[in-house]
């Protein structure tokens, strides 16, 4: 390539200024209150023990291992599925595609609930087998192994591969596949030479995300895993917070950090090797009803997944927020359920007149409110970020790695820094979108900038030479492609928010509670009918986010102003 | 950039909070499990012109961490929920000023393990066993009366425990079973407890809804360490009204873990004098009556009346386990490690 | 030979092919021609094997390749849009066939080499498709569906999206390419030029049917359908009465009584129409055809002038507008049937 011209390299500049709000963001939400409280907290004299090391290289090594299984994992089921998605027709494929999106945003201590009423030593499948087979203990062994993190990790994260793939599949030509099979290529040869190269940005972007949710990963490995697995997020949460050992903690989170970092810059390396810009088009012309019977074979065995991996364990929470255990507690045998509307009757009701009482509809107005704020924020801040991370360039690529940053800050470090920067402002409901954004930020981007590289500049230069201005050319050629990817982005925050408790433990008042906070108000205390309503309001969340994700899906434009 | 950012965010952040600023504003941190009757709120702002906000700051540890962190520039004016094993760490850190409360005299000494009176007792709250009444009951289960009882072999593979490196009932407990058996006598305990088929999770929801057989998880478990109040709450909580508490705690001697909660007044403070009335009206009998329902502890102060339902189903252990704040603070680290490599590896 | 018989297809519930048959020789480049919508890129789908027709089968040299799998089949596919593979070079493009034939190296790298010199791309073969021109990609489109020597060879519209000048260079070359190969093609397009540039033979397809058949000059002169007439655009169409006269019957139009070419009225009286060929009249000034000038048009060989009274015809000069102008029939009307 020739050298670029002054003009050019003119233009670049002043496209990476649009990365800049979102940069003056990071910087000022991120890199200072974590800056902040590594340098209160961190502790030389710590490097110099020997027991520091192994217990850092224990927990690294742990984390890894299972980030990469746990990765590995949900692209040999999100990969399919982002196929299944992407290719065919069938009944209530929206509704599917929502609900894959619900585990996203599900509290972990609900999650474990709903996998162990199926797969724990009493969960029904136990239950079923030890009378089918007349056996006295348990055959299937789930609560408390490496198995558990590996298939909660599979249910919550599926959905970021379904998302990101299946976007770019709906948009590939479907003439490169059929050219491909004119040629000779059978179905295997053309998913190997054709589709899968064409899909590596996605695929790329799709698995560093899945690998640093994994990496990160906190509640499941806490909840399910139990106390023999401990991945550097449970290790930085236990050392500072329940030993109060904050040189440690801050330690173990920069080496988080680290990672984080060093993954996300081999990320930003390897992409724009791989990134090919293709002609898009409209979802319709990859659409069809399964027809072959092998299409038909895949579709069954998908849809039988969907409902064992996905489904099933959905169910069993607003199962259980209408049923109520008949009488005889602590009766060994079977298990009886009765119908009941008393949970959520009594989510209206403020019994104990607490002052601290979550009235459902406030909580539910909360997190909208929390939601859409962080919607509207990750996406301004996003877009223009992603458009001018789209054009290549050495501080494209620096920034690019930055962005991923917050998904690798431990939540718990990340509170602590906040509250030193920000003191008394911490108390402020503002800063909940605030850190929600943090999060989505990474997503958004990561959403938007496949597309964008892949809009082929010929494109805008076509439309300049019919006489569009600048402006124009952008409104009529990128943004229609922009559109869905925005969807899927805003889908993304909206999803984030949601179900973000981390920050929210950290930083929300109890003025404003948000769902997740309160179903573990509570989860946090004994009784049945505490637990009855932690089940509902779960299931109050889950309605919420299927219907948010269902309307903002709905925004789709009409097919002919798309291409 | 930052100098300018932050102070203009701050000045559109307050703007937004304060709106018309006629009664002070007292500012209370807590943990999360925190909770008080509305009325008894208001009944105190009204009696002082004041507007009392609660900032919920994360569970026990996490909360102590902020109020550590914060404390030049204190979020708050009065810190409450440190229970005693954090208290030795809370004092070493200076975040309380001294207030001798004149209420403090009607306190019983025991429960005032800090002699500067920098933290002030509020409730206790015992962590037993809690075990399934009808389990023992349809087994024909004789009820394990010390903790030595627990590593019978009928009793294999029946408890449930939380991890004490990240649940505050799991490490209470673990403490139980320090003072009961001395260090390092604990750990040949809890290897036998071990052999016997202990069950440990990491956190009580897990361990109370998922594994523990007398709650509404029907859990495999029939015996969980909980707290002594978790009886009456499961008779106040349950789905269809109840005559009998399904659960009950084992009281023998030394198998409970007495945790009791401090508030103080936090250094810096800008109403000193609301903050201390504040401080007086968590010890006076109004709030100590209030609380047992809304946190499921008990109150410090023994002239306020228990509710009906604690006095029928909670059991006080006439001999809990206890230790020396300081020597928790000093050995906190050193027995959660030594446990995890007896139990976990 | 390729043998496509009887196939029958619905798009939507509509019926869009409703038992179509031809045949394609080797060697021969028949051209299905037929305005959009008319299911001309279906049924080359058909033959492809990419869509599955509801009746009808496909036979090569006999042999019943209906059901065969689309790679199986050894036929080429140039697509409007050419398709390349963004991720692979020209050369990687132009060998993609023959790698998944199972072609050695070498052998893969001789024959790129041959067709990509038959397609005036030597040089091109480390460069990434993407930084090509549109005639390129089309070149490149063109020898990667060659390359692997196909039986049959199809082009969907393959010269739609290039300007005229770069379409009439490429069908030349195209033309000679197909000439030189014995390979049986099968072109689509909508433009009449271009199908009668390439073609062998010429399919209109309309109505879900093949309504003419017959080499380029055949369909020309002889539509055989007030349809294929008016799609075509061979002329002006003229309505009237049709009147027995002596020797041959004449039409009677608004504008005057014209011969008519067809030997006898089938019912004298009714309504028909004819054709009135822009070159079968002349300026005269008795002519008895009279009538202003609405518009001119240069078109290169001569002057497209239309009247007010809705005739269009070719002067070798330009007229006025708002001129009168008189002309005269050289030949008789062309009938036309239905």
């Amino acid at each position: 390539m020739a050298n670029p011209s002054p003009k050019r390299r003119a233009r670049e500049r002043a496209a990476s200024l649009l990365a800049l709000p979102a940069t003056l963001f990071l910087a000022v939400f991120f890199v200072l209150p974590l800056a902040r409280i590594l340098l209160y907290a961190l502790d030389g004299r710590l490097l110099l023990q020997a027991d520091t090391w192994e217990r850092v290289g224990r927990a690294l090594g742990f984390t890894v291992y299972q980030a990469a299984l746990s990765t590995l994992l949900t692209l040999v089921v999100g990969v399919p599925l982002a196929f299944l998605f992407a290719r065919y027709e069938f009944p209530g494929k929206r509704l599917w595609r929502a609900l894959l999106a619900v585990p996203f945003m599900l509290p972990t201590v609900v999650v474990a609930a709903g996998f162990n009423a199926f797969l724990g030593d009493r969960g029904w499948l136990n239950l079923t087998l030890m009378r089918l087979l007349g056996l006295g203990a348990p055959p299937v062994r789930f609560t408390g192994t490496l198995t558990a993190i590996l298939v909660a990790h599979v249910f919550y994260n599926t959905t970021l591969v379904v998302r990101l793939l299946a976007h770019a599949l709906e948009h590939l030509d479907p003439h490169l596949e059929q050219a491909a099979r004119m040629l000779g290529a059978d179905g295997g040869k053309v998913l190997r030479h054709v589709t899968l190269p064409l899909l590596r940005p996605s695929l790329l972007a799709a698995t560093a995300l899945v690998f640093l949710f994994d990496f990160t990963s906190f509640g499941v490995i806490l909840l399910l895993g139990g106390p023999t697995f401990a991945t550097l997020e449970v290790e930085i949460y236990v050392q500072g917070m329940h030993l109060l050992n904050l040189p440690l903690a801050a330690l173990l989170s920069v080496v988080q950090l680290l990672c984080t970092a060093a993954l996300s810059s081999l990320y930003s390396h390897l992409l724009p090797r791989i990134v090919t810009p293709f002609s898009l088009r409209p979802a319709e012309a990859n659409l069809r009803a399964p027809r072959r019977w092998g299409e038909k074979l895949f579709l069954l065995s998908s849809l039988a997944l969907l409902v064992a991996l996905f489904l099933v364990p959905m169910t069993s929470v607003p199962f259980r927020s209408v049923a109520r255990l008949e009488a005889a507690r602590g009766e060994r045998g079977e298990v009886r359920y009765g119908l009941t509307a008393d949970y959520y009757r009594e989510l209206f009701l403020n019994r104990r007149s607490s002052l601290f009482y979550v009235p459902p509809l406030a909580a539910a107005r909360n997190s909208l409110a929390y939601a859409l704020a962080t919607v509207l924020l990750s996406m301004a801040l996003g877009t223009p970020a992603a458009i001018a991370l789209a054009r290549r360039g050495q501080v494209a690529r620096t920034l690019d790695a930055l962005f991923m940053l917050p998904l690798g800050a431990s939540a718990v470090t990340l509170g602590l820094g906040f509250l030193m920067v920000f003191r008394r402002a911490v108390t402020s409901p503002w800063l909940v979108p605030l850190a929600h954004t943090l999060i989505a930020l990474p997503l958004v981007i990561r959403t938007l900038q496949p597309a964008l590289a892949s809009i082929p500049p010929r494109l805008q230069e076509a439309a300049r030479v019919l006489g569009a201005s600048p402006w124009r050319a952008w409104w009529t050629v990128e943004w229609p492609i922009l559109w869905r990817a925005s969807l899927a982005a805003a889908t993304f925050a909206f999803t984030v928010s949601l179900g973000e408790f981390g920050a929210t433990l950290l930083l929300a008042r109890p003025e404003y509670p948000t769902l997740p906070v309160a179903i573990y108000r509570f989860l946090s205390q004994p009784g049945g009918l505490n637990y009855g309503q932690a089940m509902a309001m779960t299931t109050i969340l889950m309605a919420f986010t299927t219907g948010g994700i269902l309307l903002i899906e709905r925004l789709r434009p009409p097919a002919s102003t798309e291409f | 950039m930052r100098k300018i950012f932050i102070p203009l965010l701050l000045g559109l952040l307050v703007l937004t909070a304060c709106g018309p600023r006629q009664p002070a504003t007292l500012t209370v941190m807590t943990h999360d499990s925190f909770a008080a009757s509305e009325e008894v709120i208001r009944a105190f702002e009204q009696e002082n012109n004041v507007k009392v906000t609660f900032l919920a700051s994360g569970d026990t540890g996490t909360a102590l961490n902020k109020a550590i962190l914060s404390k030049d520039a204190p979020l708050a004016d009065v810190f409450y929920g440190v229970d005693n094993t954090f208290l030795s760490r809370a004092l070493e850190a200076g975040i309380f000023e001294p207030y001798a409360s004149p209420l403090l005299k009607d306190i019983p000494q025991e429960f005032q393990l800090d002699p500067e009176s920098r933290a002030l007792p509020v409730d206790y709250g015992d962590v037993c066993i809690n075990y399934d009444k009808a389990y023992f009951a349809e087994h024909n289960l004789p009820i394990p009366q010390r903790l030595e009882d627990l590593t019978r072999p009928e009793y294999r593979g029946l408890l449930v425990v939380e991890n004490p490196a990240t649940s505050s009932p799991g490490l209470a407990f673990l403490l139980a079973t320090v003072a009961h058996f001395g260090d390092p006598g604990y750990l040949d305990f809890w290897r036998a407890l071990r052999e016997n088929g202990v069950v440990v999770v990491n956190d009580w929801e897990t361990a109370y809804y998922t594994n523990f057989s007398g709650s509404s998880g029907k859990g495999p478990q029939p015996m969980v360490v909980s707290y002594g109040s978790s009886p009456p709450a499961e008779v106040i909580f349950a789905e269809q009204p109840l005559e009998e508490a399904p659960t009950a705690s084992l009281v023998g001697p030394n198998m409970c873990f007495r945790q009791v909660e401090f508030v103080g007044v936090l250094k810096g403070t800008k109403h000193r004098d609301l903050a201390r009335k504040f401080v007086d009206f968590m010890l006076s009998v109004r709030f100590q009556e209030d609380m047992p329902l809304q946190m499921f502890v008990f109150p410090v102060n023994p002239q306020a009346k228990l509710p009906d339902a604690f006095v029928q189903y909670a059991q006080i252990p006439e001999q809990p386990a206890r230790l020396d704040p300081a020597l928790i603070a000093a050995n906190r680290e050193k027995w959660i490690q030594a446990w995890t490599e007896t139990v976990l590896r | 030979m390729l043998e496509v018989v009887n196939i029958h297809k619905t798009y939507e519930g509509q019926p869009l092919l409703t038992g179509v048959s031809f045949a394609v020789a080797r060697g021969e480049t028949v051209c299905l021609l037929g305005p959009s919508g008319s299911g001309k890129s279906t049924l080359l789908r058909i033959v492809a094997g990419l869509e599955e027709a509801e009746e009808g089968r496909v036979y090569w040299e006999g042999e019943d390749i209906t059901h065969v799998p689309p790679h199986r089949r050894r036929m080429g596919m140039v697509f409007q849009d050419y398709a390349l593979f963004p991720h692979l070079t020209v050369a990687e493009n132009v060998a993609f066939g023959l790698r998944m034939q199972g072609w050695s190296p070498q052998d893969q790298r001789a024959r790129v080499r041959e067709v990509l010199e038959r397609v005036r791309l030597s040089g091109f073969e480390n460069r990434r498709v993407t930084d090509l021109s549109g005639g390129e990609q089309q070149r490149v489109a063109l020898a990667r569906a060659l390359a692997p020597r196909p039986h049959v060879l199809m082009l969907d519209e393959p010269l739609g999206a290039l300007d005229r000048a770069l379409r009439e260079e490429l069908l030349e070359e195209l033309r000679g390419i197909l000439r030189a190969s014995d390979v049986a093609a099968i072109y689509v397009t909508h433009d009449q030029e271009e199908a009668a540039a390439v073609a062998d033979r010429i399919l209109i397809l309309h109505g879900g049917k093949i309504v003419r058949e017959g080499t380029p000059f055949e369909v020309w002169n002889d539509p055989g359908s007030l349809w294929v007439a008016r799609f075509l655009g061979v002329g002006n169409i003229l309505f009237g009465e049709c009147r027995p006269g002596s020797g041959s019957p004449a039409l009677k139009t608004p504008l005057g009584v014209f011969p008519l070419s067809c030997p006898h009225c089938h019912e004298p009286g009714t309504r028909i129409a004819a054709i009135l060929r822009p070159s079968a009249v002349e300026e005269s000034a008795d002519g008895e055809i009279r009538s202003r000038v609405a518009d001119v048009l240069f078109q290169r060989e001569h002057f497209r002038v239309s009247l007010e009274n809705g005739l269009y015809v070719f002067f070798p000069r330009a007229p006025q507008i708002g001129e009168t102008v008189a002309l005269r029939l050289r030949a008789p009307l062309q009938c036309v049937g239905e």
